[in-house]
C-alpha cells in the first residue's frame, strides 16, 4: 500500500519542533499508516495528547485533535469517548505524561477498558523539559536531575497497562518502524483498550547525557534491545536479560466501557 | 395545571436544574457536602440518554467534562473544597480553550481537609483567582434550593452562552438542607445552546472573532475537524508566541465578560431604597442578614440586604451606588476577610466597610449581625 502522509498532515504545519533524529516524528508517520490501514474517518477520529515533545504529535494531523494539559490526556479522552462513543479515539504522549503526572489516568483507563488506543512513545526522559528523569528513565543513567546517576528503579508500562486491565497491549521500538503501523492498526481495530508502547530516543536530552555519540547508535539499541515474543519464548532467562519483548504482548476479549455504560442506559430506561 | 414540586435538597434541586437545562454528561469524584449531586444525577443521566462518570480524581474529573463538552455535550462537575483546589489547572484550561461547562462546589471549611461537613464560603476568592494566569470569571452563588435549580440552569446558558466555564458556588447549609422546589415546565425558563459554526468545516476557526467577540464552537464528531489546546494560540487554534496575536486573544477573553456584566450580573435588594446601613451578603449568610434587617428595622434602625446572585463578575456599579448612599457597609461571610475586600476596593472611601467573619463551621446568625451593625453606626 502506498501512503499519502501530505493528506493526513495539515497544510502549513511543517516544519514540526522535534530536534533531527527525534524518535517521535517515526512514530507519527506510523500513525498515518495506521490509520490509513483502517480507513479512520479522520472528521469522526479524535486524537488526543498532554503536554511534551510526544504530546505535539495531534497537532500536525488533520483530524478532531485535542492538545491537553500535562498528564491529562486519558482522562480527556475518556470524556470525548464517553459523550460521543461513534468517534474513534487516539491517545499519544509520552512516558512522562503517561506514567507519571499521568499514570493515574492511564491504568484508570486500562481499568475500565474503554475503547480508545493509546500510543506512549517512551524515550526514557522528559525530552520537552530538558532531560530530567523519568519513571522509565533506566537506574544508573545521567538525567539533568541526576547527575550522579538515577537511583529510581524503571516502570515497565506494557505490564503496568496488562495489569491494570488493557485488552490489548504491544510494543515495539522506532527502530521497527513498519511493525509501528501495524501494531497500531491492531490496536484500532481491537474493541477495548489498546496500549501500543513505542521506545523511542531522544538525541537531545538523553543520548547526549548518556554517552550516545549519534543517533544512529541510539537506534542500534533500540534494534538489540527488541526480541519478539515469539523468539523469547525459545530464548533462555539469562539470554534475555536486558533486553524487552516486541509484538502483540497480551490480547483477550472482554467487556468495553462505552458497550456496558450503553446497557445502564437500557436498564434506566426501563428497556 | 398545578406545578410540580418537590421537597428537595439543594444538592438534589442542582441535579434536577442541570437536567432542565440540557445537562448529558457528568464527570465527578465523590467529595462531603457535594456527593449528592454525583448520586442524583447517576440516576436521572442514563434516563435521558446521557453519561455519568465517577473518574478517578477531581482532575479526570474536569478533563473528562472538558472532553465531553467539546463534543458538543453539555457537561457538569461537582465538588468540594480539595477537589476544587484539584481542578483548578483545568478550569484555566477551559478559559484559555473557551469551552463551555459547569462546575459546582458545593462550600466547606479549609485549608485542606478542613471541616468536611461544616459550611464555609472561603473559596469565593479561589474561583475568581484560583486558576493560574488572567482569565475571566463567572461565579454564580444561590442561597436556597429554589434557587440553586434555577442558578444552575443559568450556569449552563451562561457557559453555553459565553464558552467558558461557569462556577455555582453555595455552601454547605444550603447544599445540605430541604425546601420546596417549584420544577419549570419544559420551555417556561430559558435554555441556551451554543451558537454552532455559521461557515463550512473548511473555513471554520474556532477562535474566529471577526463576527462578535464569542467565536461560534463546532463540536468533534460533527463534520468539522479543528485544534484545541491550552497554549495561547491564533484565531485558528494553532499556537502562536505573536505577542500581539497573544495580546488580543487574552483582552477578547476577558473583555467579553467585563464587556456584557449587564446580562450576567444579578442580585436581589431587600429594603435599600433608604438604608443607612447595608449588609452586603451572599449565600446562607444571606439569609441571617435578612432577618437581622427586620429586627434592626423593628428597632428604627434603617438597614438593607443587597444580596448577589452573581457574585463574578461582582456588582460594582450596584456596590458603588449603595456606598454613596449609606454610611455603612457591613459584609458578614463564613471567611476571614474575603468580599469584604472587594466592597472597601469598590466603595473607595465614601462609607465605612466592616466585617463580620466566621469560620468555626457554625452559621453566622442574625443577632451576630444586627450587633455588628449597632456597633459601627
Ligand atoms: C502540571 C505540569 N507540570 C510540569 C510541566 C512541565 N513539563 C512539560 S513537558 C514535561 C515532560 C514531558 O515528558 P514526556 O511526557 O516524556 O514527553 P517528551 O517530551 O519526552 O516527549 C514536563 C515535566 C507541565 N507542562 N505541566
Ligand atoms: S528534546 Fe528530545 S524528545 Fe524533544 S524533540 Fe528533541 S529529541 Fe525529541
Ligand atoms: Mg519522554
Amino acid at each position: 500500500m502506498a501512503y499519502d502522509y501530505d493528506s493526513s498532515i495539515r497544510p502549513g504545519k511543517l516544519p514540526h519542533i522535534w530536534c533531527p533524529g527525534c524518535g517521535h516524528g517515526i512514530v507519527m508517520k506510523g500513525l498515518i499508516r495506521a490509520m490509513d490501514t483502517c480507513e479512520l474517518d479522520r472528521k469522526n477520529t479524535a486524537i488526543v495528547s498532554g503536554i511534551g515533545c510526544a504530546s505535539r504529535l495531534p497537532g500536525y494531523l488533520d483530524a478532531c485533535t485535542l492538545h491537553t494539559a500535562h498528564g491529562r490526556a486519558a482522562a480527556f479522552a475518556t470524556g470525548v469517548k464517553m459523550a460521543k462513543p461513534e468517534m474513534d479515539v487516539i491517545v499519544c504522549g509520552g512516558d512522562g505524561d503517561g506514567t507519571a503526572i499521568g499514570g493515574n489516568h492511564f491504568i484508570h483507563a486500562c481499568r475500565r477498558n474503554i475503547n480508545m488506543t493509546y500510543v506512549l512513545m517512551n524515550n526514557f526522559i522528559y525530552g520537552m523539559t530538558g532531560g530530567q528523569f523519568s519513571p522509565c528513565t533506566p537506574t544508573g543513567d545521567k538525567a539533568s536531575t541526576t547527575p550522579y546517576g538515577n537511583p529510581d528503579p524503571i516502570f515497565d508500562i506494557s505490564k503496568l497497562a496488562i495489569g491494570a486491565g488493557a485488552s490489548f497491549v504491544a510494543r515495539t521500538t522506532a527502530f521497527h518502524a513498519t511493525q509501528i503501523d501495524k501494531l497500531i492498526a491492531e490496536g484500532i481495530k481491537h474493541k477495548g483498550m489498546a496500549v501500543i508502547e513505542i521506545l523511542d530516543d531522544c538525541p537531545t536530552t538523553y543520548g547526549r547525557r548518556n554517552k550516545f555519540r549519534s543517533v544512529v547508535e541510539m537506534m542500534e539499541r533500540l534494534k538489540d534491545m527488541a526480541v519478539p515474543v515469539a523468539a523469547a519464548a525459545k530464548l533462555p532467562a539469562e539470554k534475555l536479560e536486558g533486553k524487552i519483548l516486541t509484538g502483540i504482548l497480551h490480547q483477550e476479549d472482554k467487556p468495553e466501557y462505552t458497550a456496558q455504560y450503553a446497557e445502564v442506559i437500557k436498564k434506566a430506561q426501563g428497556a | 395545571m398545578a406545578k410540580k414540586v418537590a421537597l428537595l435538597q439543594g444538592n438534589d434541586a442542582c441535579a434536577q436544574g442541570a437536567v432542565y437545562a440540557g445537562c448529558t454528561f457528568f464527570g465527578g469524584y465523590p467529595i462531603t457536602p457535594s456527593t449528592e449531586v454525583a448520586e442524583v444525577l447517576s440516576g436521572e443521566l442514563p434516563k435521558v440518554g446521557g453519561k455519568f462518570i465517577q473518574m478517578e480524581d477531581e482532575i479526570a474529573a474536569m478533563a473528562s467534562v472538558i472532553g465531553a463538552s467539546l463534543t458538543g455535550a453539555k457537561a457538569l462537575t461537582a465538588t468540594s473544597g480539595p477537589g476544587v483546589s484539584l481542578k483548578q489547572e483545568l478550569i484555566g484550561y477551559a478559559c484559555i480553550a473557551e469551552t463551555p461547562c459547569v462546575i459546582i462546589n458545593v462550600m466547606r471549611g479549609g485549608p485542606s481537609t478542613g471541616m468536611p461537613t461544616g459550611p464555609g464560603q472561603s473559596d469565593v476568592m479561589q474561583a475568581k483567582w484560583g486558576t493560574h494566569g488572567d482569565h475571566a470569571a463567572i461565579a454564580l452563588v444561590p442561597a436556597s434550593c429554589q434557587e440553586i435549580y434555577e442558578e444552575t440552569i443559568r450556569a449552563f446558558n451562561l457557559a453555553e452562552k459565553y464558552r467558558m466555564p461557569v462556577q455555582v458556588l453555595y455552601d454547605e447549609i444550603v447544599g445540605h438542607m430541604r425546601e420546596r422546589v417549584e420544577f419549570a415546565e419544559p420551555g417556561e425558563l430559558e435554555v441556551i445552546d451554543r451558537e454552532a459554526p455559521s461557515v463550512s468545516p473548511e473555513e471554520y476557526k474556532p477562535y474566529d472573532d471577526t463576527k462578535g467577540q464569542i467565536p461560534p464552537l463546532a463540536s468533534y464528531g460533527s463534520g468539522y475537524k479543528f485544534h484545541v489546546t491550552g497554549l495561547n494560540k491564533a484565531a485558528d487554534g494553532f499556537p502562536t508566541t505573536k505577542a500581539e496575536l497573544v495580546d488580543a486573544e487574552e483582552r477578547r477573553q476577558i473583555d467579553k465578560v467585563d464587556d456584557n456584566v449587564a446580562d450576567i450580573e444579578k442580585f436581589e435588594t431587600y429594603m435599600t431604597e433608604d438604608a443607612e446601613v447595608i449588609i452586603w451578603a451572599y449565600g446562607s449568610t444571606s439569609r441571617s442578614a435578612r432577618y437581622a434587617v427586620n429586627d434592626l428595622r423593628k428597632e428604627g434602625i434603617k438597614a438593607g440586604l443587597f444580596r448577589p446572585i452573581t457574585l463574578w463578575p461582582f456588582p460594582e456599579k450596584q456596590t458603588a451606588e449603595l456606598a454613596k448612599q449609606a454610611k455603612a457597609i457591613i459584609v458578614p461571610e463564613l471567611n476571614l476577610g474575603q468580599m469584604v475586600i472587594e466592597v472597601e476596593r469598590v466603595a473607595k472611601g465614601d462609607c465605612k466597610v466592616a466585617a463580620i467573619g466566621r469560620v468555626d463551621g457554625e452559621p453566622i446568625n442574625p443577632g451576630q449581625i444586627a450587633g455588628k451593625v449597632k456597633e459601627v453606626l
